[in-house]
């Protein structure tokens, strides 16, 4: 298992290196955005990685709070921060690529708000985390998500229905994708995908690393106090 | 199902008790919207055609802002003498305790509500075109709406340092539906601009949804520690 995580992330960078080749110079160029077009290999895979993972931090909080298991933790809780970083990326990506094409910035749509919305509850799961320090944060953690996760579908029906009533000028509609890009975008995502992988994976050692050094010293101390 | 309906009944009692004595939630609560109220119509002209059309946002940013006051209160009482630990040690049911502080909050944050909606009215020459009593439920599945959630996790908060500001850090990014619910469904009524049914309906499933999941996992929270 050591060994792997060295080979898996060497071939995660070489298909990182073959993906944005790919973006910036293989895909044809889209006749009316032009070069501005390329962001989205990076915008679509990070918000599919994103929401990935949010799914996996459900799917773990949940296993968590049935079987009290420790690693359902550690997995939600890296779930939850790598699916932060990739949600970040969709944000940021999202209104650079907007404002060539849309001119403005931001606008309140609704994949575009839940995306947000979706965010600050993560953000604040992790805040809990953090500020919670007692060894119940697990179970207060896996609480919330569900509560988050909950939260969701009701999100994304109010703002459907708000914007339906409401309609902007900006939202571009259904339409088809050249295959050749469609070929970049799935190779993006799996890059996106195995770098995701490597984060969770890096970070699932450094938990599990840092619990056991935790509970070593508290050992320790006690043996102190008893001696 | 006469313990948990007793037991509630028992504590929500206990509550309002303590409450109208000493009014400290109410009273800290009314005092923080009514300056609310005031810093908002210097930040916005109230005598405005729009303040119609802003006014649903304005009174519940208010109301969720006031309630957050009485909402980090909640437990704070039964910390004190350990009578949360005595609760978790009885026998009786966590939901009925749940359900107590649920409707107790309720019923503080209507009032709150009661008392100064006639306020806003004035203050920002308010009529309804629309039909005004929708503006009832949306105001009841509303409160119920920000309060259950609240309460569940102000007994979240309990577990966390400066446990004050977690509350709203929990408590806002679930609430963005409802919020948004009940102030679409008040500047519909208020503007006489078509029907809040949709809203309505919407805060009704949040609040089945989400009074479904507290009762589900309050047990979990209480005895986490």
């Amino acid at each position: 298992m050591k060994r792997a995580f060295p080979i898996f992330a060497i071939l995660t960078a070489l298909l990182l290196a073959y993906a944005f080749y790919q973006a910036i110079w293989v895909a044809p160029m889209e006749r009316t955005m032009g070069d501005v077009q390329r962001i989205f290999y990076y915008h679509v895979p990070s918000a599919w990685t994103a929401f990935l993972l949010f799914f996996v931090n459900l799917v773990a909080s949940v296993i968590y709070l049935a079987r009290r298991n420790p690693r359902a933790d550690v997995v939600a809780l890296v779930s939850a921060e790598v699916g932060v970083v990739f949600c970040t990326v969709v944000l940021v990506t999202g209104p650079i690529w907007a404002r060539p094409v849309w001119g403005i910035w931001w606008t309140w749509d609704i994949r575009l708000t839940t995306t947000l919305v979706l965010w600050l509850i993560y953000v604040s799961y992790l805040v809990l985390r953090r500020f919670s320090d007692s060894s119940q944060t697990p179970k207060l953690a896996a609480v919330l998500a569900i509560f988050g996760a909950l939260d969701v579908p009701l999100v994304y029906f109010s703002i459907w229905f708000f914007r339906t009533q409401h309609p902007q000028p900006v939202i571009g509609g259904g339409g088809s994708i050249d295959p050749r890009m469609l070929h970049v975008l799935l190779i993006n995502w799996l890059a996106f995908s195995c770098f995701a992988i490597v984060l969770c994976w890096a970070r699932y050692r450094l938990e599990r690393l840092h619990r056991e050094v935790e509970e070593a010293e508290g050992l320790e101390s006690l043996r102190g106090v008893s001696r | 199902m006469s313990s948990l309906r007793s037991i509630t009944v028992a504590t929500l009692t206990k509550d309002i008790r303590l409450e109208w004595r000493s009014k400290d939630a109410l009273n800290s609560m009314l005092f923080f919207s009514l300056l609310v109220v005031v810093i908002f119509s210097f930040s916005f002209d109230p005598n405005a055609e729009e303040s119609r059309e802003i006014a649903g946002g304005l009174i519940w940013v208010a109301f969720l802002f006031a309630a957050v006051v009485a909402l980090n209160q909640t437990w704070a009482r039964e910390l004190r003498n350990q009578v949360l630990d005595a609760y978790r040690v009885s026998p009786a049911p966590a939901t009925a305790l749940f359900l107590a502080k649920a409707l107790g909050n309720f019923i503080l944050v209507s009032l709150l509500e009661a008392l100064m909606a006639p306020l806003f009215v004035i203050f920002y020459n308010l009529r309804a075109l629309g039909p005004a009593w929708q503006l009832i439920p949306v105001a009841l599945l509303g409160t119920w709406a920000l309060v259950v959630n609240g309460t569940f996790f102000a007994a979240m908060s309990l577990r966390t340092r400066s446990r004050e500001i977690m509350l709203p850090l929990l408590l806002f990014p679930i609430s963005i539906p409802a919020v948004q619910s009940m102030v679409e469904a008040t500047r519909i009524i208020l503007a006489g601009d078509g029907s809040a049914r949709f809203w309505i309906v919407l805060l009704l499933t949040y609040d089945v949804v989400f009074t479904t999941a507290c009762l589900g996992l309050f047990e979990t929270v209480l005895q986490a520690e």
